[in-house]
């Protein structure tokens, strides 16, 4: 069982990496036909990676977050979700570019990284936390395509601002088109994520009899909803957008990763996803 | 034959000075230039101005007396002698002046090259040439060549695709800043050619409306009219701010007209939507520290010419192309500017009759199978005299014809006739027609 896992495991990596390594290519050749090969590939990774993390759960019962692997593995195929969805609603081609690699990253860290997959607790059964788990990562996903929209945008930006073209000039799409999938994606995750800490705070207090308990990762949390919340409320009530919106939905961006990945890794806390 | 002659000015001949003289008599359909019908040594004549340019095109059949007419005529309305006006005057002769006429409407020789406006000019002259009737058989034929040559430069080549004027740099940029142009507003400040060719590509490009402003009210008027536009205010220009998005401006003013802090004030009211500047003007009108401001864009004429540098390897590339598609054109029309005579013109008719009578001869003989050599023969001869019996009348016209004033309007009523150029179907020209009329509708 444990081979077949590896198996799926080492051909999502393998199917995401093509698929990067077209969204590159399509970059410098601006052909369809590279576009919808690449978009292929990622598509059958991430058919792959569903089947791999299906298998999973029918082995271990419980959702696929009891390792540091597993976890990283479950946000690339949330990122990698999330794009196949966004690509279809709104087609962006180029996001691919600068999405897949982040898929492939976290690919890589879930299998470089050791970890055993530790016996059935029932801690990892509730409702409250698979609700907690589902709206957390694909809340984190489209962050994670802000995130990308963020950096498209600063890069456009300053082309456009220096008045300097360099080869992504014409491959970005406009401003304006980057300025509004960071808010789509700001309206689309930040309820999630407001679902995923309020599920999260049920679930705390359902097992450890208490929602707070001053964890490093339960303040972080909050401090990242935070910087959401601010960048959600000014561009209701004052317009904020472009570049601030952009620099904003990356700093978010980067504090989910200390977060998530960051506290996980380098402190002790009962929250934290368990080594091997 | 006649000779086709072209004789004009342009940017790169004359200064502005002398441009502007001509440019300013010659919009007056009834201005001086309209004498060109009344000169006799003129058998068809057809004249451009723009402001960059003024051409005078004319068939006559008496070479030296037909240029000397027309450069004295031009000599009158520049107010001097003809040897004044001279070193500013070009003059080219029938296949260089068709090739010229060529480069002109493919926009090969305009100031921006590349721009699409010339092509209009030149069917607004050409209308006006017809409702004059100025314009006759060879003329005609010419002008509509040269509107379809301009058209096969247009798709064959990217001359006016790619990023080649100034203008069309703008309208891409903003492209780049907003999704889409549908529904923005352009504030147009002060007038200008760069500046209202770049409305109009604005316009053409989505821009749902232009606003204007001037310091006189009038030309606001009138360029607002042009556009079909609304005017503001001098006063309310910075105010104008909260609601526009693309502002063009190239007002003569030696001092900026609008500053950074102008600009910062309206952007909170228009929720930080961008603004984009496109500053024609020298000395520049808007403050170079407006482009600091977030969501604001500020491109002045020096950045744009850079835009546009960065195309130029391409752009002559592209204008080689096309010069060899002129050349090839202009043979072409040498062409059939050769079968505007007697003996040509007769050749394919007998030609043509001919090819008709073998072809109806082989049909009917394979329909009645197996027939002695006398019959046959008589079909041959019958079949040829018929033939011979109806041409006689139409060659002895045409015959006659070389002779008669009007030659090419014969000559050519009788190619039409029995279709004689097969390069050009009466539908081709019905289409060109259309074309004109389209134009004018819009």
């Amino acid at each position: 069982m444990k081979e077949s896992l590896l198996l799926f495991s080492v051909i999502t990596t393998l199917l995401y990496a093509v698929g990067t390594v077209g969204y590159l290519i399509y970059v410098i050749r601006t052909e369809k036909a590279i576009h919808r090969i690449a978009y292929g590939f990622l598509l059958a990774g991430f058919l792959s990676h569903t089947i791999g993390l299906a298998v999973l759960v029918g082995q271990i019962h419980q959702m696929p977050v009891t390792t540091l692997p597993q976890t990283f593995s479950l946000f690339a195929w949330a990122i990698v979700g999330s794009y196949l969805a966004f690509q279809l609603k709104f087609n962006i081609r180029i996001l691919g570019t600068f999405v897949s690699p982040l898929a492939v990253v976290f690919m890589l860290l879930s299998s470089a990284i050791p970890g055993r997959v530790i016996p059935n607790s029932q801690l990892f059964k509730s409702f409250w936390l698979t609700l907690h788990v589902a709206t957390m990562f694909i809340g984190m996903a489209i962050f994670a395509l802000a995130f990308c929209a963020g950096i498209m945008y600063l890069l456009q930006e300053r082309q456009i601002k220096s008045k300097n073209f360099g080869l992504l000039y014409r491959r970005l799409p406009s401003l304006e088109v980057l300025d509004s999938l960071n808010y789509v994606c700001l309206t689309f995750g930040f309820p999630l994520i407001t679902i995923g800490l309020i599920s999260g705070f049920v679930y705390a207090g359902a097992v450890w009899q208490s929602y707070w308990h001053w964890d490093p990762k339960e303040i972080l949390s909050v401090v990242t909803w935070l910087i959401y919340a601010v960048l959600l409320h000014e561009r209701l009530a004052v317009g904020w957008r472009g570049r601030r919106a952009a620099i904003m939905a990356i700093v978010g961006f980067s504090a989910i990763l200390v977060t998530f990945v960051g506290t996980s890794m380098i402190l002790e806390v009962h929250h934290s996803f368990k080594l091997g | 034959m006649d000779r086709i002659v072209l004789i004009g000015l342009n940017h790169k001949t004359a200064p502005v000075e002398i441009r502007e003289k001509f440019a300013v008599v010659c919009v007056d359909t009834s201005g001086p230039l309209m004498n060109l019908t009344q000169m006799r040594a003129l058998r068809e004549s057809f004249y451009l101005s723009t402001c960059n340019r003024m051409e005078v095109l004319f068939t006559t059949p008496r070479l030296d007396e037909g240029i000397s007419a027309v450069v004295g005529l031009l000599s009158n309305i520049y107010g001097q002698t003809g040897a004044a006006l001279k070193p500013y005057l070009y003059t080219y002769i029938d296949q260089d002046a068709v090739k010229h006429l060529y480069r002109v409407a493919c926009s090969l020789d305009s100031m921006v090259v590349g721009e699409p406006q010339i092509l209009g000019q030149i069917k607004d002259a050409y209308r006006q040439a017809t409702e004059a009737k100025t314009s006759g058989v060879i003329l005609n034929r010419l002008l509509h060549k040269s509107f379809s040559v301009a058209k096969r430069v247009r798709t064959e080549t990217r001359i006016g695709s790619s990023a080649v004027s100034i203008s069309y740099a703008a309208v891409e940029l903003a492209k780049k800043i907003f999704r889409e142009l549908q529904g923005r507003i352009a504030l147009l400040i002060g007038a200008g050619e760069m500046a209202e060719l770049a409305a109009e590509y604005l316009l053409s490009n989505g821009v749902e409306r232009i606003v204007v402003a001037n310091r006189t009210l009038e030309r606001a008027l009138a360029l607002a009219k042009r556009f079909n536009g609304t005017t503001v205010g001098w006063d309310e220009l910075a105010e104008e701010l909260r609601r526009v998005d693309i502002i063009v401006s190239s007002t003569g003013s030696p001092e900026p007209i609008l500053n950074a802090k102008q600009v910062r004030q309206r952007m909170r009211a228009r929720r930080n939507r961008p603004l984009f500047f496109i500053d024609i003007a020298v000395p520049r009108d808007i403050d170079p520290e407006v482009n600091r401001i977030d969501n604001v864009y500020l491109y002045n004429i020096d950045d744009l010419q850079g835009i546009v540098e960065m195309n130029q390897a391409e752009r002559l590339k592209e204008a080689t192309r096309a010069e060899h598609i002129i050349a090839a054109e202009a043979l072409k029309f040498d062409g059939w500017l050769r079968t505007l005579e007697v003996v040509p013109t007769i050749v394919s008719l007998r030609e043509k009759a001919e090819q008709v009578r073998e072809a109806e001869v082989r049909k009917t003989l394979s329909q009645l199978g197996s027939l002695s050599d006398e019959a046959v023969d008589a079909i041959e001869v019958l079949t040829q005299s018929v033939v011979k019996k109806l041409l006689h009348d139409p060659i002895l016209f045409l015959k006659r014809t070389s002779n008669r004033e009007r030659k090419e309007y014969y000559l050519d009523v009788a190619r039409k006739l029995f279709q004689l150029d097969l390069d050009r179907s009466e539908t081709e020209e019905e289409e060109d027609q259309l074309s004109l009329d389209s134009d004018k509708m819009s």
